[in-house]
């Protein structure tokens, strides 16, 4: 028999893998998976953002895929929009600096200046 | 628990299921291994997404993409450009859609922007068979309110502030009901839930069993909880196969969770229940010949009073709700009666499901608030009428209701305003028709429909329904009588005062509702022999139009039974010979010229 607890228990923990479908305003982090993309590794990179963003268990996130923006010599790309719709591209991007965005930009809303556009410049 | 990153939610809907969604499913779990994306994207089954019309359908999150009339060999091209490289298959969005870049999402669509759904909410978002992604979107919740923090009386008070009316087609305040049963002074009461969904074209309970079956658990536990009953029975008609499985599936699950059973969520409440199967029999919709098909004799009305929350399943006091009904009641229950009764009209709280059918371009599922107007629902949700026709009627409440003419096609519609037009509610069927339909032929379907599921048990509803029948047979054959009209009238309004039920009482309501809005129709096929709409075959001739006619014999050639002759080499003119024609309408659909009328 279960109690309120752990009803509560199992409504977050499925929340969590489900929410997505429930349209509720989420940080969206898109990586750019055209052939370009998929060639310089975003397949890696996009696993990396799941695995991380689990790991670290980082509600409101949802990560989906996109197409070619045309700077091809930058992928992968990967843009992250909050909820307010401020967009941040990161460019160049590989499995450990996104162990780096997840936590610093996803979990404590620090931008990683270091892997954005402007830096590459 | 593993996270992925992508949601595949196919619709295993009744009608989705029969358009293939079970294989189209499978090509998904193939392509998904070849694609190495397993681990990344989940397929999950769901209920009705409301657009049957355009099904199979399948929705993409966390963009939330639509994609319509999926077949199993799209299924590789979803994976590999919208899984795999994130681009939209743009030929499976919908066509009619005037969506921009990036507004692809199912709720910018013009068939969901006016829909508000509450008995929906969780059709098409969650796999009905898995009871955790139910408590995930805030299920069983309003159970555990229910049983720790509010006394029987202040559930019963919530859900008669919160205005909601039964939804089967009745419109009787369900917390009224509630209340009559939970005064009874009885040791054993009992909870039903009427799910023997028989108007045709209606399914709008079938949705919400196969999308949704635990709110409708939830609510009867919560039901059981207000007026002290601790068994249920969920009346489920064995032409439902897939919503009797996964009602099943739910009870075993809310079972093992110990959310039915003995000391629920440890407080003491105790309660079970049962699924019943229906054998087909139309009036076992009706409260009392449900009751007594329970009890295992035949399902046939009984008198009432007494009402069943006095003296229903054997003799005990029982509530009846409706399937649509239950699965607000969580939602009241955790939102309150105020969020509720800001819905709807003055009457008519909340929203309604219609099943809607017909004439119409999508036909579907929906859910509008109450005093949506029948125009909207029409042409905003509907997207019209097909082929550019006219709008005439529409029907609701199946063969208890009756037709709403394109003159009141501005009516909002709730409970009281389809009555004052001589149609009612209904539990949510709602059939367009076209100016290719005729009235007469259409209040003739639904008798013969009456006709076939009369119990027998009275007379004004076993004979009646048989004369009313044979009389419109006569007319829509050209053989009436002016005087039919009155005596149809008359034996109409006998038959509602005098019959044991429901169906007797509403039987001739198709009629009274036609002979009201469409007289003329009735008239044209008694004084002229004429079917304004071109539909009753008996009443048609076809003819050539001699100067219209080009001699290219199509209509000669397609002609089933050879009553077409003429000559296509002398330039001679077609003639169609009455005696042989059978009325098959191909020549009519062949001829190139529009050289023949009807």
């Amino acid at each position: 028999m279960k109690t309120l607890a752990e009803l509560e228990a199992i409504r977050k923990r499925t929340f969590d893998e489900i929410g997505m479908r429930a349209h509720t305003d989420y940080t969206r982090v898109v990586v750019g998976m055209a052939t370009c993309g998929i060639a310089a590794g975003a397949r890696e990179v996009m696993n990396a953002f799941v695995s991380e963003i689990q790991k670290r268990d980082i509600a409101d996130v949802n990560v989906s895929a996109t197409g070619c923006v045309g700077v091809c010599r930058l992928e992968p790309i990967v843009d992250v929009i909050d909820k307010d719709g401020k967009k941040v591209t990161y460019v160049h991007m590989t499995p450990e600096k996104v162990a780096k965005v997840v936590l610093e930009h996803l979990a404590n809303g620090k931008i990683c200046l270091e892997y954005t556009l402007q830096e590459e410049e | 628990m593993q996270l992925f990153r992508s949601h595949v939610l196919v619709c295993g809907g009744t009608n989705c299921t029969f358009a293939n969604s079970e294989k189209i499913i499978a090509a998904f779990d193939k392509n998904l291994v070849e694609n190495k994306l397993e681990n990344e994207v989940k397929i999950v089954q769901t209920g009705c997404f409301g657009l049957c019309e355009e099904g199979p359908i399948i929705v993409i999150y966390p963009e939330g993409t639509m994609y319509f009339k999926v077949d199993v060999k799209d299924v590789q091209e979803i994976v590999q450009e919208h899984l795999l490289k994130g681009r939209l298959v743009s030929r499976l969005l919908q066509q009619s859609s005037e969506a921009v870049e990036g507004e692809y999402a199912i709720e910018k669509s013009s068939f969901f922007k006016k829909q508000m759904r509450v008995a929906l909410r969780n059709c098409g978002v969650i796999n009905p068979e898995l009871i955790d992604e139910y408590i995930a979107f805030d299920g069983y919740k309003a159970l555990g309110k229910a049983l720790t923090e509010m006394k029987p009386m202040e559930i019963i008070k919530t859900i008669k502030d919160s205005g909601l009316r039964g939804r089967g087609g009745g419109g009787f305040p369900t917390g009224t009901k509630w209340e009559f049963a939970a005064k009874q002074d009885n040791e054993q009461k009992y909870i039903c839930c009427n799910a023997d969904e028989g108007d045709p074209g209606a399914f709008m309970d079938r949705s919400v069993l196969e999308g949704d079956p635990h709110s409708v658990i939830e609510a009867m536990a919560i039901a059981g909880y207000a007026i002290g009953a601790n068994y249920g029975f969920i009346y489920v008609r064995a032409e439902y196969p897939i919503a009797v499985k996964r009602l099943q599936i739910a009870i075993d699950q809310a079972k093992a969770y110990g959310l039915l059973g003995d000391n629920i969520l440890d407080t003491g409440f105790k309660f079970d229940l049962e699924i019943r199967l229906g054998a087909g029999a139309f009036v076992c919709g009706e409260e009392t010949a449900l009751m007594t098909s329970i009890e295992g004799k035949r399902g046939e009305p009984r008198v009432r009073p007494p009402f069943p929350a006095v003296k229903g399943l054997w003799q005990k006091p029982t509530i009846l709700n409706n399937v649509e009904t239950l699965a607000n009641i969580p939602v009241i229950m955790l939102k309150g009666s105020e969020w509720f009764a800001s819905m709807g009209t003055e009457k008519s709280k909340g929203t309604k499901v219609f099943a809607v059918g017909g004439k119409i371009n999508n036909t579907g599922l929906i859910e509008i608030p109450m005093g949506t107007t029948l125009r909207e629902v029409i042409y905003d949700i509907g997207g019209g009428i097909p082929d550019g026709k006219k709008f005439k009627a529409a029907q609701t409440g199946g063969p208890s209701g009756g037709c709403i003419p394109a003159s009141h096609i501005d009516t909002p519609i709730d409970y009281e305003s389809l009555i004052e037009l001589g149609a009612m509610m209904g539990s949510g069927g709602l059939i367009v028709m076209d100016e290719d339909t005729c009235m007469v032929d259409i209040a003739k379907f639904f008798l013969e429909f009456t006709v076939d599921e009369s119990c027998g048990k009275c007379n004004p509803c076993r004979l009646g329904t048989r004369r009313m029948m044979e009389m419109l047979d006569k007319i829509t054959k050209g053989k009436g009588v002016m005087s039919d009209l009155d005596e149809l009238e008359n034996l109409a309004k006998d038959i509602k005062a005098s019959s044991l039920c429901a169906l007797g009482q509403t039987a001739p309501n198709p009629i009274l509702s036609t002979l009201r809005y469409f007289r003329d129709e009735y008239e044209a096929h008694i004084r002229d022999h004429k079917c304004p709409a071109g539909s009753c075959k008996a009443l048609l001739a076809y003819e050539v139009i001699e100067e219209k006619c080009v001699s290219c014999g199509l209509c000669a050639k397609n002609c089933p039974v050879n009553a077409i002759t003429g000559s296509k080499k002398e330039k001679i003119p077609f003639v169609i010979d009455q005696d042989i024609c059978i009325k098959c309408n191909v020549c009519f659909e062949k001829c190139p010229a529009e050289a023949i009328k009807k």
